[in-house]
């Protein structure tokens, strides 16, 4: 069975959730959009306080080429606009929205109705790509690099093939397993959509096989689609990063950075992205919900749940059995590469997969010993990296030393911190010099510029 | 015999023809270096801090050298060495000193434990920065101490360290030589290098927090909210404005008056090295608050004092 080539590890599956069909979420009291729910330029807010909106209404528009506009996920009035805590742990601005009712904006399709591509003759590659850039879609697996940026390759690239990603590598998260397992017909007419926007013949849906129903009703379904062809995957992680996920499904290895999956002719798009797709070009209805699964030993009941955006995590895990009291951590997305967060008034937004509860005793780190030398990072490491000698260097300050070992092709996946047996903090450390060292390549880069 | 002859001319003749091409090497490739560098090196402190902005106390002294050809030392300042070894160093080059005022690292956070509760708990590595790259931290402040002692480790002279209990980076002024290692790796940019001040005298806004006053209060008691009261007690002498919702005192307008100090409704405003003053009287308090701050003010000296 296919894998990627280099390093990876095992950690346990934990898919609690995986058997619990995806449910509506009840609706929030009060909605609160932060304006950063994707990376690039901030979304600017275009109501201000004592304004009516309903489901589907304009909040901000985008502030870039890369950047995504925000649409009200609620209906009710807009009580303020003001900084509040996101998802990543900081104060940035926000729409508050104090919901009554639930009133949608006309032209939305509600109905569950399949459209196949067949039907809209009229759709064109440009068509495709402007409703997807108008209705905010960004990646979501996590990232959240708007959808529309990575449909226009930069000028002398071809794309070749679209990859789906399936995989759902991250322990614990069930979101991407159920949204096939329920959606499967609209998530393949999805991915015809970026087939065509992109104007490629061939598609890949790479799913690791612990999903085994997924992949059996998947690729039923997808005879009925000769260019798309479902590829099962060995378990292994990071499998669902990009440049992890071409290697296993076609073979080929991403350059070091600047380069990107286009180089090699590949992109890359996330399963549910196919649907927010799907249902932002056939239904004509932005991005205002996607699935999220609150899950945790502890808690009472794992759910996949389908929730607006904008609704505190809070309440989602009120739904799911309420706040278990043996609670250490609330981590917003996977284990591996989840953020803990600070407060559960926290609201979710485009990039919100999961949300995972840990007990106490889990959410402890053990305290770290001296490295012994082993070189488990340094096999674990899927981008080919030597983690112990990049966090070594970081602590001490040499970014020389870290730039010069390529810190920059560093994922972040959290294998190098997961395999130690030293329980060394190693990707806290890589992800100072990271951070680090792309700020002195900017400031070079900066001071460069004018001379030439 | 003859055997050891050989050896001894043979020898004897690679060390002379040696000693040619060394000679001759050293006179043509010969570099000068100004003489005065080395005694300058002599005279610092050779702690290689780099507070002054060179790579070590040679580039200093090459640095120093080289400014004397314009005449002026008015830009380059050994900050641990101070005036004394400045005089010494002007002294080697033939030139006056500039009196530049010696400086002392301020931490500009009041936020200890009691006053700006601790709600989640950092199990990260232990750094300054890597906890800012989390975002908020332990607190709900954006932009107080973390504690973490990044600074501490970037003093060489052992004059900041991060206090356990209020988990605040505190300097000790008698060690601190102003080199500024601490202001430049604080993520959060709360230390600001001032200058010491007559009799190591001078008032500070002790916060670094830029957020909205509503917003500032809920986050820490000792927050400075932006309300601008100091500002308008000091128009006069107009040494304190008001940036981002945050006062900020200018040292070389600042005349010490501490009224600003009483002024101040959150107590964000602290004399250092004042002597003791006494006990307000029981005056007709007109506004509960600015009865309140002065007493918080007291106390606070007294502690130092006791320290």
């Amino acid at each position: 069975m296919k894998t990627f080539r280099i390093g990876g590890v095992h950690p346990a599956e934990n898919k609690l959730s995986a058997s619990s069909p995806i449910r509506e979420a009840a609706l929030p009291k009060q909605a609160v959009f932060s304006m950063f729910q994707h990376i690039g330029a901030p979304a600017v807010p275009v109501v201000k306080k004592g304004d009516t909106v309903k489901v589907g209404t304009l909040l901000g528009e985008a502030g870039g080429f890369v950047s995504a506009p925000i649409y009200s996920s609620v209906s009710g009035k807009v009580s303020k606009v003001d900084v509040a805590l996101d998802a990543s742990d900081t104060r940035r601005m926000a729409v508050y929205v104090d919901v009554e009712g639930d009133e949608w904006e006309e032209g939305i399709d509600r109905s569950t109705d399949l459209v196949k591509l067949a039907d809209r003759p009229d759709l064109d590659a440009k068509t495709i790509v402007e409703k997807i850039k108008q209705a905010g879609i960004v990646g979501m697996g996590g990232a959240t690099f708007p959808t529309h940026v990575k449909l226009c390759p930069p000028p002398g690239q071809k794309a070749e093939c679209v990859i789906i990603n399936a995989v759902e590598c991250e322990p614990y998260l069930t979101a991407d397993h159920r949204l096939m397992l329920e959606k499967a017909d609209e998530i393949l007419v999805g991915v015809q959509l970026l087939m065509k926007a992109v104007g490629v013949e061939k598609g890949y849906v790479g799913i690791e096989n612990n999903k085994p129903d997924a992949i059996v009703l998947m690729e039923r379904k997808a005879e009925k689609y000769p260019n798309i062809e479902i590829v099962p995957l060995k378990v292994k992680y990071p499998q669902g990063g990009e440049k992890q996920l071409i290697d296993a499904v076609i073979g080929r290895q991403v350059p070091a950075p600047p380069a990107i999956p286009i180089n090699v002719g590949a992109v890359v798009q996330n399963v549910g992205t196919a649907f927010a797709v799907y249902e932002a070009v056939m239904k004509n209805k932005p991005l205002i919900s996607r699935v999220i699964t609150v899950t945790g030993k502890s808690v009472k009941q794992p759910s996949n749940l389908m929730a607006r955006l904008g609704t505190p995590f809070q309440q989602l895990i009120d739904e799911c059995g309420g706040l278990p009291e043996d609670t250490g951590k609330v981590i917003g997305g996977g284990p591996m590469m989840g953020k803990a967060l600070i407060s559960l008034d926290i609201p979710m937004t485009k990039g919100s997969s999961g949300l995972l509860i840990m007990n106490d005793k889990e959410a402890r780190r053990t305290a770290p010993q001296p490295c012994i030398r082993c070189a488990k990072c340094v096999s674990a490491c899927p981008m080919g990296l030597e983690p112990f000698l990049l966090a070594t260097a970081s602590s001490q300050h040499m970014w020389d030393v870290t730039e010069q070992n390529n810190v920059t092709s560093c994922i972040e996946c959290g294998s190098c911190a997961f395999t130690c047996p030293s329980h060394r903090p190693l990707l806290d450390m890589i992800r100072l010099g990271k951070t680090t060292v792309m700020g002195i390549i900017k400031a070079r880069a900066a001071a460069n510029a004018p001379k030439k | 015999m003859n055997v050891i002859l050989i050896a001894v001319i043979v020898l004897g003749l690679v060390g002379l023809i040696s000693a040619v091409v060394l000679f001759v090497a050293s006179k043509k490739f010969a570099v000068y270096e100004d003489p005065r560098i080395k005694e300058v090196g002599e005279v610092l402190p050779q702690a290689n801090c780099g507070g002054c902005g060179y790579p070590g106390c040679a580039g200093f002294a090459a640095a120093c050298v080289k400014a004397a050809e314009s005449g002026s030392l008015s830009d380059l300042n050994c900050a641990p060495g101070g005036q004394k070894v400045m005089e010494q160093v002007a002294g080697i080059l033939g030139l006056q000193a500039s009196a530049a005022a010696p400086k002392v690292a301020v931490v500009r956070c009041q936020g200890t434990c009691d006053v700006r509760p601790h709600g989640v708990e950092f199990d990260g590595a232990h750094s300054c920065r890597i906890q800012n790259m989390t975002g908020m931290g332990e607190t709900q402040c954006l932009y107080g101490c973390l504690g973490e002692g990044d600074c501490e480790h970037a003093c060489l002279f052992g004059a900041i360290k991060v206090n356990p209990v209020t988990r605040i980076a505190e300097v000790d002024e008698s060690l601190c030589t102003g080199c500024g290692a601490c202001a430049k790796t604080c993520p959060r940019g709360i230390i600001e290098l001032r200058p010491q001040g007559p009799k190591g005298r001078k008032v500070v806004v002790l916060c670094n927090n830029k957020d909205k006053g509503a917003l500032a209060t809920k986050e820490c008691k000792a927050s400075c909210i932006g309300c601008g009261k100091c500002v308008k007690t000091c128009e006069k002498f107009e040494a304190i404005t008001l940036g981002v919702n945050l006062a900020h005192i200018d040292p070389d307008k600042c005349k010490m008056c501490l009224k600003c100090v009483d002024a101040c409704p959150r107590g964000a405003i602290k004399a250092f090295n004042f002597p003791p003053r006494p006990p307000k009287k029981e005056a007709p308090a007109v506004a509960p608050a600015a009865s309140v701050a002065p007493a918080t003010e007291v106390k606070q000296e007294k502690k130092e004092a006791e320290a």
